[in-house]
């Protein structure tokens, strides 16, 4: 029987070192909705959508009630779009009607973001990939709750440089469009290389084709409990240290099991993976780069932060894994610069910069996030810090992304607010050497050779 | 039979035990194991209950043992058991 150590233990995770379900997002095939008729597909998709989760929130919230742990977010992520809306749409503008629609169910069924807003492009672009890509700037300054990613290169296939170089276009001309919020479209446009099909976690979620036709995806978080447990080891060895942090992961992803599998069972749909990522928010104690300083840094983006990181990383998949039964998403440790109040500040000290960052990508999930550049920054600049991280995910096979907002009006050191669990962030520098001749060859960079595995 | 772990936290003071017990009993919560103690004047008490024969849903028994902690002057909290057994053993 559960003894009062160990209900205390619990208890204290939640309430002082902010561990919760940071999100429950149920992923919804929109493949069958697929029409010439692009207000026939609309009805469809909205349909669908309010049907499948009009019990969503409720169950979010009950769950809440029912555990005393906070489900802090429930949102859904959908097929790519360019697949369900190729048949119907002709211009952009088509394209931005199901953003609407989209915006419109999700506001309906009241979650906070609805993902999926996607391109699969890892080899090349079909006319609607391209469509859907160019009709971006225009979805996001028109709707709240979409998010838009796409997918442009993998290890399999490459990377699809003309993507690349249409893509720094893009996220300028988002800026640009939502210029009077600090650019903040730019905060729901991510960039991936080996996007996973089953993330729970906003901006780059989206339901892949080789998912069922709905699905319960759930992403814990708790870096403020691995923070906490560390200042117990603070002069311990390495092999304590991990030891400590693999514990730690463990009893949170075995929380994340327990509500995807209820979550599941309320709803009536098949329980997907667990996301084992450390997630921060801007509160203070919920930060990742908290827990590297733990370690003992003395500011993230000193030396000794990739190590650090790596083994972070590392620990809490070790941990996570055992604890649940089928683990996916992105899970690792994400290191968005807004959304942890200590990154920010080493940023602000000088110990951060971008090129420290994209060291970290190569280490630990996910990649360069929610980082704020000047906005007068060259797109074809933008499409090679893209290209850069791209080529970390397709070398190291694994997932890599740039979420990457260039600040209209804005330059180094000023800062910028997005509200909520986006943060603000100040604006950082970037190299001023340009590399317009490489992002201009147009193309595609061939798979590498430890791609070809059969 | 689903088992909810209560929890009891504040600062000690006559007649809590008694108050939570009556609303237990009041509605049909039976009560399996009971633990307490005070640390540092401070009062701490986890009951092991089983609600399946109580009349009301879960979430409003959440409710009114928050509401009557308030009324005490201690922090009351129901929670399925799940939550500690999946976090605490394998």
């Amino acid at each position: 029987m559960i003894n009062m150590n160990e209900v205390i233990e619990t208890n204290k995770m939640i309430e002082q070192e902010n561990l919760d379900v940071r999100t429950i997002t149920l992923g919804i095939s929109l493949l069958d909705c697929a029409d010439p008729n692009l207000d026939e597909l609309n009805r469809k998709i909205y349909n669908k959508i309010t049907t499948i989760a009009k019990n969503l929130v409720t169950v979010g919230n009950k769950i809440q009630k029912e555990y005393g742990i906070p489900v802090v977010n429930k949102r859904i992520s959908v097929t790519p779009i360019s697949l369900v809306g190729a048949s119907a749409c002709k211009t952009p503008e088509d394209y931005v009607t199901i953003a609407k629609t989209l915006d419109h169910a999700a506001t309906v069924v009241g979650v906070n973001f609805i993902g999926g807003y996607s391109a699969l492009v890892s080899k090349a672009m079909t006319t609607s990939d391209e469509l859907l890509i160019k009709s971006i700037p225009l979805a996001l300054s028109q709707t709240e709750r979409v998010c838009s990613s796409v997918n442009v290169g993998s290890t399999k296939t490459g990377i699809d440089m003309n993507a690349v170089r249409l893509l720094g276009e893009i996220i300028l001309e988002t800026a640009e469009r939502t210029k009077e919020r600090d650019s903040i479209g730019c905060a729901k446009l991510v960039v991936f290389c080996n996007a996973p099909d089953d993330n729970p976690f906003m901006a780059g979620a989206f339901h892949g084709v080789t998912e069922g036709d709905a699905v319960i995806n759930v992403g814990v978080s708790g870096p403020g409990v691995v923070k906490k447990a560390l200042e117990s080891v603070r002069d311990a060895d390495f092999e304590v240290l991990c030891e400590t942090i693999k514990k730690t992961a463990f009893k949170i992803t075995r929380v994340g099991q327990l509500v995807a599998q209820e979550a599941s069972r309320m709803l009536g749909i098949p329980f997907g993976i667990i996301d084992l990522s450390l997630a921060p928010t801007p509160a203070v104690g919920d930060s990742v780069a908290e827990i590297l300083e733990e370690i003992g840094l003395e500011r993230v983006g000193a030396p000794g932060t990739t190590a650090a990181l790596a083994l972070l990383n590392d620990q809490v998949k070790k941990g996570g894994v055992m604890a649940s039964s089928y683990v996916g998403g992105l899970s690792g440790a994400f290191i968005p610069v807004s959304e942890d109040q200590e990154m920010i500040n080493s940023v602000e000290v000088g110990a951060l910069t971008l090129e420290k960052l994209e060291a970290m990508t190569c280490v630990c999930s996910v990649g360069l996030d929610m980082i704020a550049i000047p906005g007068d920054t060259k797109a074809s600049t933008i499409s090679g810090i893209i290209a850069d991280e791209m080529a970390i995910g397709m070398i190291n096979q694994k997932t890599t992304a740039v979420r990457i907002i260039p600040v209209i009006g804005k330059g180094v050191g000023e800062r910028v607010e997005f509200g909520g669990l986006l943060g603000y962030a100040p604006v950082m520098s970037v190299n001023p050497f340009g590399c317009d001749s490489f992002i201009g060859r147009g193309g595609r960079i061939p798979a590498p050779i430890h791609s070809f595995k059969n | 039979m689903k088992r909810t772990v209560i929890t009891v936290v504040g600062k000690d003071t006559v007649g809590i035990i008694a108050k939570v017990c009556t609303y237990l009993a009041n509605n049909n919560v039976n009560i399996l194991d009971i633990s307490q103690t005070i640390v540092q004047g401070f009062f701490n008490m986890m009951m092991i209950v089983d609600m399946s024969a109580a009349g009301k849903d879960f979430e409003l028994l959440v409710e009114e043992l928050e509401k009557l902690g308030a009324e005490i002057g201690v922090i009351i909290r129901a929670q399925r058991e799940d939550i500690f057994d999946k976090m605490h053993r394998i």
